[in-house]
């Protein structure tokens, strides 16, 4: 494991017993989690668990009514999510949700929009082409006119842009075939090899259980377990809900 | 051949007239497609660059046009206040409380015309105003012919700034999808001020050649609204070309409907083509 070889008390993002409401709906229940540099961690449960408010509100898009978010030692509960971005933190968000009227390259410039990142936006360019070949093929498309699965890697070609330390993939796999989820899950660990800390969400649990150093498991707005991926295959409640054992 | 000839100065005024009428419509245009705010105040805020432009010409006696080297930056500097200050935080209450502002400030703007101009017609009577010119059976004002060539520039400028600068992408990204621009750094709040503070620049060209064009009053800001909402509605909002051909559309059922109904029809052949686009392609010609 890659995280093995950094100091093991070091912590890249900490969030501590947050509740996040959504009007007066209670969708995440006292939430903690934290990431080393350079892990690769995963979110798993169904849907309507709180993953995607979760890293929503990592990103600032939502603020969390209690608790606090901490990234780099710095407290960023309360920060717009523009000043995220700047600080290193990407979102590739659920359904791709690439800006369908602008072209590939377009869209791949924008993900370069905080300040710091467009100093680096051609040698971040160049790794998102290298990650994706298929990107640089269709750089003057319009995004729009590309497949699900190339969406998909445009979504998270821009989200590499912001030249961040840390990137948040909602539901990357939904809706894609087998074979084009292998490739990205690949791609994803070249990613980390490159330095760059990964929390993916993931409904599909026997994919987020090998492809993840560690994982929380959430239902109803809680995180009901955590731990390494190796100790969370082998719990009973994780056999008896996942794996039909 | 002699209809053909009697037609020929409508149709060509009527493309001109269009051009006009297209920068006055490119800032509502703008503002409708990013924001999602339908600004009611943008006809006052025309007609207040034609003040501008009508006080730099008789107070301090300069060229009206010359003018818009002050007059833009200014309005662009209202038009980022208004955006920053009162429309994102009526925003943040309901989409209906940003209607209620910008008609506010449409009033305000309206009574502050009439206490400082009176309520009689003004026009921005420069030399040239008056000039006019023949091609054959064809008879133009010159200041037509301006009203088109400025509004081919302005929407050049327009279209390399949205497409080739970052603001210009961002402005583009955020009308797209509001929170994936969030996801991608963009301060939306300030995107959306700056593409105001942009309309309101195109409303500055838009009121000194309005005022060059036609006489004005406190209260032409509302019929100058009425049409440019006809237009955006014509073309589809938030694109350039389409606020192009609306326009162009609109010019020429005002002359032509005016060639053939009489002037009182003019502007009702125009709304009754804006009808028929309405209920046949309700997103506009190139709505998306």
């Amino acid at each position: 494991m890659a995280s093995s070889q950094k100091m093991p008390e070091e912590t890249l993002l900490k969030v501590s017993h947050i509740d996040v409401f959504h009007g007066s709906f209670q969708a995440l229940w006292d939430v903690s989690l934290t990431i080393r540099p350079g892990e690769i961690v995963a979110i798993i449960g169904a849907n309507g668990s709180g993953k995607s408010t979760l890293l929503d509100t990592i990103s600032g898009l939502v603020h969390p009514a209690k608790g606090s978010i901490e990234f780099e030692g710095k407290d960023i509960s309360a920060l717009e999510p523009f000043h995220i971005v700047d600080l290193g933190i990407s979102q590739v968000p659920e359904g791709r949700r690439v800006f369908p009227d602008l072209t590939v390259l377009e869209n791949l410039i924008i993900g370069s929009y905080n300040r710091k990142a467009r100093s680096k936006r051609e040698q971040n360019l160049q790794r998102a082409y290298h990650l994706f070949p298929v990107l640089k093929e269709r750089k003057s498309q319009l995004a729009k006119t590309l497949s699900g699965g190339e969406q998909q890697m445009l979504s998270l070609g821009r989200g590499l842009m912001s030249d961040p330390k840390l990137i948040l993939l909602d539901e990357m796999s939904l809706g894609l075939a087998p074979i084009l989820i292998n490739e990205l899950y690949r791609i994803l660990r070249e990613i980390r090899d490159r330095g760059i800390t990964i929390l993916f969400v993931e409904q599909n649990v026997r994919r987020s259980l090998t492809e993840a150093d560690r994982a929380y498991i959430m239902e109803v707005g809680r995180v009901v377990l955590s731990g390494d991926v190796a100790k969370l295959r082998e719990e009973e409640r994780v056999k008896k809900a996942y794996f039909g054992a | 051949m002699t209809l053909l000839a009697d037609l020929a100065t409508p149709i060509v005024m009527g493309i001109l007239l269009g051009g006009l009428y297209t920068v006055i419509a490119l800032g509502l245009s703008l503002v409708f497609g990013v924001v999602k705010e339908i600004n009611i105040a943008h006809g006052d805020l025309v007609i207040l660059g034609s003040y501008f432009g009508y006080v730099a010409m008789t107070v301090i006696g300069i060229d009206p046009i010359l003018s818009l080297i002050v007059g833009m930056p200014l309005l662009f500097g209202i038009g980022f206040a208004i955006q920053k200050y009162l429309l994102n935080r009526a925003f943040k209450i309901s989409m209906n409380a940003t209607l209620i502002v910008a008609f506010g400030i449409s009033i305000i703007l309206q009574n502050t015309y009439q206490l400082i101009w009176t309520p009689y017609a003004r026009g921005l009577t420069t030399p040239y105003a008056l000039e006019s010119f023949s091609a054959g059976p064809i008879h133009i004002p010159l200041v037509y012919l301006l009203d088109f060539f400025v509004a081919i520039v302005v929407m050049v400028f327009l279209r390399e700034f949205l497409k080739r600068t970052y603001l210009g992408r961002a402005i583009r990204a955020a009308a797209q999808d509001r929170k994936t621009a969030h996801l991608m750094g963009i301060n939306t709040d300030r995107v959306y001020a700056f593409t105001f503070a942009i309309a309101m620049a195109l409303a500055a060209i838009a009121g000194v050649f309005l005022g060059l064009t036609f006489s004005f009053t406190p209260v032409s800001g509302m019929s100058f609204l009425i049409i440019a909402l006809g237009i955006v509605v014509l073309g589809g909002m938030g694109s350039i070309v389409g606020t192009f051909v609306g326009g162009v559309a609109f010019g020429l059922a005002q002359t032509l409907g005016g060639y053939f109904f009489g002037v009182a029809a003019q502007m009702l052949v125009a709304y009754i083509m804006v009808l028929v686009v309405l209920a046949v392609i309700p997103r506009g010609i190139f709505g998306r």
